[in-house]
């Protein structure tokens, strides 16, 4: 009789359990551990040890905390994020105030570090109400920018058809309009202020987003989790919401990091053109009034100026840190 | 004469793991060596240690390999490279992926050649139809201009074969061949690794998680869990009088075709677990899942004892069930 | 009346290749507590079958009657009543959770879903089914990637048996798993379907598998089926020569090897040959073959098949 007969080998395997010596079973009680309900599937008890709780999360936290880079880029943003907050502490009167002589160099008075511009103001209180505006209209546009560009990406990704092709159309539209043609036109029509930017900036930054998060919702709609989430009677919105989106967003929040300091970019750009919201000193206009005195004053375009660098490049290695963190080839640990 | 390959003691190492223990085998010119184990046997490591294109984090750190008198182990990069393509030739699961999309078929079978056998475009091209050809592909003068997407999965399988053979490699290492193919492919396949390994005289690794694969087109068969070889033998006694409780486990696991036997007849016989509780395991790698384990197998590696003739087995609590047709006497 | 009759099904796609004849004119029937067998190389469109009996995709033509009900023309809210009672359990273990979701929210949403009883009851009725499914307790707390393969599976079978189905289609349930593990998955779809009084339509490429597993075989090449019978009947006495030769394939350690059975590839479902489709592989084509589609014919009580010469194969 072949030995890979079923029965055989079953009854062979009754016959061992029942002659099996103490030891042996107390050997592989031991090993059993903590007995369950249920014993059917054995190869969970070994996964228990092999696998510690570390969730998506945790593990993304981890690999971005371990990188240098994003770190200074993490810090660099939290040091800019307090100075925008402590600003109105530290000065309390207007920046666009006249203070003092003009054209102090930095270091040549005490009580204004950073020297004072061709008007006698404050270089170093324009600066750090300037990152106040800057913040503003980074974060507020791409948060604007982010929403409506994802609620139309996985609207246009997830249905298909012909909402797709709208939509795909509309997004078209925007990218092949130069976006910052686009953006001066639409300030010049509104009138400049810090919300009327910020929605402009929204305006033009919309459309990568749409893009990203179609593609991402492209993709993931035909896996079979998601198969699995209509077979068992999900709604759209649950399933755009709860099981889709979470799996899409890792280049999103990639993305958005960068769209912040594109926006801040985008910000001082006008501001340095004049269109900006003349009440409020934003790093860009101090650019902006500075450069005609670019060779007798440089420092009155270089200060503000390394404020946009530095603050750009935090994000940008933000970005890059999220990106290894978050994509999953780079975070999988042997 | 020396075997074509011999490995000694191959013992492959990550940081925080040993994926590969203490692994021994040979073969000889113009043998089909079958390696078979399920995902996590470390089977797949063994053929990319053969080829030395290990991952990056991997290193050997212990043991051999012997090629045609040299140790693989010991030759540079450049040394190397000359073999690989050249006296030992590969090839990989998905046919899909193992192919550049971008080239024609005909182009990527000729630029082993030019780099091997430096031929020109010409007679490169002309030994791309040729091979086409060895490897029963319908209309080769055709074909040979067709990218990968225009051709089906067998079809790309053989153009994988082509370049594999395209410099007469003395040993060939198919890892997973056929997984992805349907079973009538699959045969067309094995068929054709088969006729030519007579035909070139090339030693072929068969790399496998399929019994039946090992049954019909291996000389010789290595079985292995969690990394260690548990079971060496022929593949008639493999299947005639498995004796490893591993190999035991596998063979009443799987239904078989002509066997009688229908779930209103009983359930099938399960191995309990996964193969993930070898992790970490002191003793006998399928301890945890097996239903002979004692005490003194938590203590040490079993070392691998010859039971019969061309036979090996990692167990020594095993005994031929045709030898002792009591089953109460294997408690000994 | 069948629990799930099929008829005449079509599943077309249009594809850049043309049209693509996935599914081509079906009929299947799956009585209370029976699984059947539907066995078929890759691209036959068995997996598109099953997609479309749950209507995941939207069927070009015929009918699917469940219970009676023609399920085909149902809008989305009443479908949603149906996908109650017809469940799926998917091939990838790794594809089929979402992987940002812990193993007790991807169970507790069908409940949600569908307005299962309040918190209490749900974290209840989870419990029950994850230890029925031989997992442990404290899985419900964790995220898919900490599991193996077969656990995975085992928690893909735990959501589906969830609202208490009636209709089980597998989609290659074990493919993707290895050997030892097969076993332990087809042994717990047998206890859930004894216990939950199940009927499966189990898709498979693996004869071996479907051979233990299955009460009714049907056989499927380029969209249609092409021979159906009873389980012992199919193995003892196959009359297709497409059945005949995906048997000899199969390798089969308990015999000597002998030549591939079959030539060729499957031709795509784009382009299905005139005739039967099987005459480009078929060894025993003739000219008639070329011409004429065989009618899928009852040669004995169950046993039905689409071919000329089926009365004279033996």
């Amino acid at each position: 009789m072949s030995t890979t007969d079923v029965g055989n080998f079953r009854s062979l395997v009754a016959e061992r359990e029942a002659t099996a010596e103490p030891e042996a079973a107390a050997a592989t009680a031991a090993a059993n551990g903590p007995a369950w309900s249920n014993m059917k599937a054995p190869d969970a008890r070994s996964q228990q040890s092999a696998a510690v709780a570390v969730t998506n999360g945790r593990r993304a936290l981890k690999v971005f905390l371990s990188n240098p880079n994003a770190l200074f880029g993490t810090g660099f943003l939290v040091f800019v994020i307090l100075v925008a907050l402590t600003a109105p502490i530290l000065y309390p009167d207007d920046p666009l105030s006249m203070v003092g002589r003009p054209f102090l160099w930095p270091g040549q008075n005490s009580a204004y570090p950073l020297g004072t511009d061709s008007l006698g103001r404050d270089v170093l209180a324009g600066i750090l109400h300037g990152s106040r505006i800057s913040l503003f209209v980074g974060l507020m546009a791409t948060a604007l920018g982010l929403t409506f560009g994802v609620l139309v990406g996985s609207t246009a990704g997830y249905f298909g058809g012909w909402i797709d092709d709208l939509l795909v159309r509309l997004i078209e539209i925007f990218q092949t309009l130069p976006s910052f043609v686009l953006l001066v036109v639409l300030v010049a029509i509104a009138q400049p202020s810090a919300t009327t930017v910020t929605l402009a900036i929204a305006v033009i930054s919309w459309p990568t987003v749409a893009r990203l998060t179609r593609a991402e919702f492209r993709a993931i709609r035909e896996k079979d989790f998601v198969m699995a989430a209509r077979s068992l009677g999900y709604g759209h919105a649950r399933i755009i919401f709860r099981e889709i989106l979470p799996n899409a967003l890792p280049p999103i929040i990639v993305t958005s990091s960068v769209m912040v300091a594109t926006a801040i970019l985008m910000e001082s750009a006008l501001s340095f053109m004049g269109l900006g919201d003349p009440n409020v000193v934003s790093w860009g206009s101090m650019i902006g009034t500075g450069r005609e005195l670019v060779r007798t004053a440089w420092y009155l375009t270089a200060l503000p100026g390394l404020a946009i660098v530095f603050t750009v490049l935090a994000l940008n290695l933000i970005g890059d840190g999220l990106n290894d963190a978050l994509n999953p080839r780079f975070s999988q640990d042997r | 004469m020396a075997p074509l390959l011999q490995v000694d003691n191959l013992t492959i190492r990550f940081p925080r793991a040993e994926p590969v223990g203490n692994l021994s085998f040979e073969i000889e010119q113009g043998e089909t060596l079958a390696i078979v184990g399920e995902s996590g046997s470390g089977k797949s490591l063994t053929a990319l240690a053969l080829m030395q294109l290990l991952p990056r984090a991997a290193k050997i750190a212990n043991g051999h390999i012997t090629f045609g008198g040299r140790d693989l182990t010991k030759l540079d990069a450049r040394e190397m490279r000359h073999l690989r393509g050249r006296e030992i030739a590969m090839i990989f699961q998905e046919p899909m992926t193992s192919l550049n999309p971008v080239m024609t078929i005909g182009r990527q079978i000729g630029e082993v050649l030019k780099v091997h056998e430096k031929l020109s475009g010409k007679a490169a091209r002309e030994r791309a139809i040729e091979l086409l050809r060895l490897v029963r592909i319908p209309a080769p003068e055709k074909r040979v201009d067709d990218y990968p997407h225009q051709l089906s999965g067998g079809m790309r399988q053989r153009v994988m074969i082509a370049i594999a053979v395209a410099c007469k490699p003395k040993l060939l290492i198919a890892d997973e061949p056929t997984t992805a193919l349907d079973v009538t492919i699959q045969a067309q396949v094995l068929d054709l690794l088969d006729t030519l390994r007579r035909e070139l005289q090339m030693a072929v690794v068969l790399i496998t998680h399929d019994l039946g694969v090992v049954a019909q087109w291996a000389d010789k068969v290595v079985v292995m869990y969690a990394g260690r070889k548990v079971e060496q033998a022929l593949p008639g006694d493999l299947f005639n009088d498995p004796l490893h409780p591993y190999t035991r486990g596998l063979l009443a696991a799987s239904p078989r075709l002509k066997h009688d036997f229908h779930y209103r007849d009983g359930a099938l016989t399960e191995i309990p677990g996964s193969i993930v509780s070898a992790v970490g395991e002191a003793g006998c790698p399928f301890r945890p899942r097996c239903n002979q384990a004692r005490a003194s197998c938590s203590h040490h590696v079993p070392q691998l004892i010859v039971p019969a003739a061309d036979r090996l087995v990692a167990c020594p609590f095993t005994t031929s069930l045709k030898a002792v047709p009591h089953a109460a006497a294997l408690s000994l | 009346m069948p629990l799930l009759s099929v008829s005449d099904l079509k599943t077309h796609y249009k594809s850049r290749d043309g049209l693509l004849r996935a599914v081509d004119g079906i009929d299947l029937v799956v009585e209370r507590g029976e699984t059947v067998g539907l066995v078929g190389e890759s691209g036959c469109g068995k997996s598109t079958l099953g997609k479309t009996v749950l209507r995941l995709v939207d069927p070009t033509a015929g009918h699917i009657e469940f219970k009676g009900e023609d399920i085909t023309v149902l809008d989305q809210r009443n479908l949603q009543r149906v996908r109650r009672s017809i469940q799926m359990i998917f091939q990838d273990p790794y594809a089929s959770l979402n992987p940002r979701q812990t193993i007790g929210e991807i169970l507790e949403a069908p409940l949600v879903v569908h307005k299962v009883g309040d918190r209490t009851e749900r974290r209840q009725i989870i419990a029950n089914i994850v230890a029925k499914v031989g997992l442990p307790a404290e899985s419900i707390n964790r995220y898919p990637h900490e599991f193996s393969g077969g656990q995975r599976q085992r928690i893909g079978i735990a959501r589906a048996l969830l609202l208490n189905p009636e209709l089980i289609v597998c989609d290659e349930p074990v493919s993707a798993l290895d050997l030892s593990i097969q076993a332990q998955i087809l042994n717990l779809l047998l206890e859930m379907k004894k216990e939950f009084g199940l009927s499966y339509l189990f898709i498979s490429h693996d004869l071996s598998v479907v051979r233990y597993f299955a009460d009714r075989v049907m056989v499927m090449y380029l969209g249609r089926i092409v021979e159906s019978a009873d389980n012992a009947t199919l193995w003892s006495d196959p009359r297709h020569p497409y059945t005949r030769a995906l048997m000899e394939a199969v390798p089969d350690p308990s015999r000597p090897r002998q030549a591939a059975p079959l030539g060729g590839d499957l031709p795509s479902p784009s382009d299905i040959p005139s005739g039967c489709r099987f005459h480009t592989r078929c060894p025993l084509a003739t000219d008639l073959c070329r011409a004429d589609e065989p009618e899928f014919r009852a040669i004995a009580p169950g046993h039905q098949v689409a071919c000329h010469f089926a009365d004279r194969i033996n």
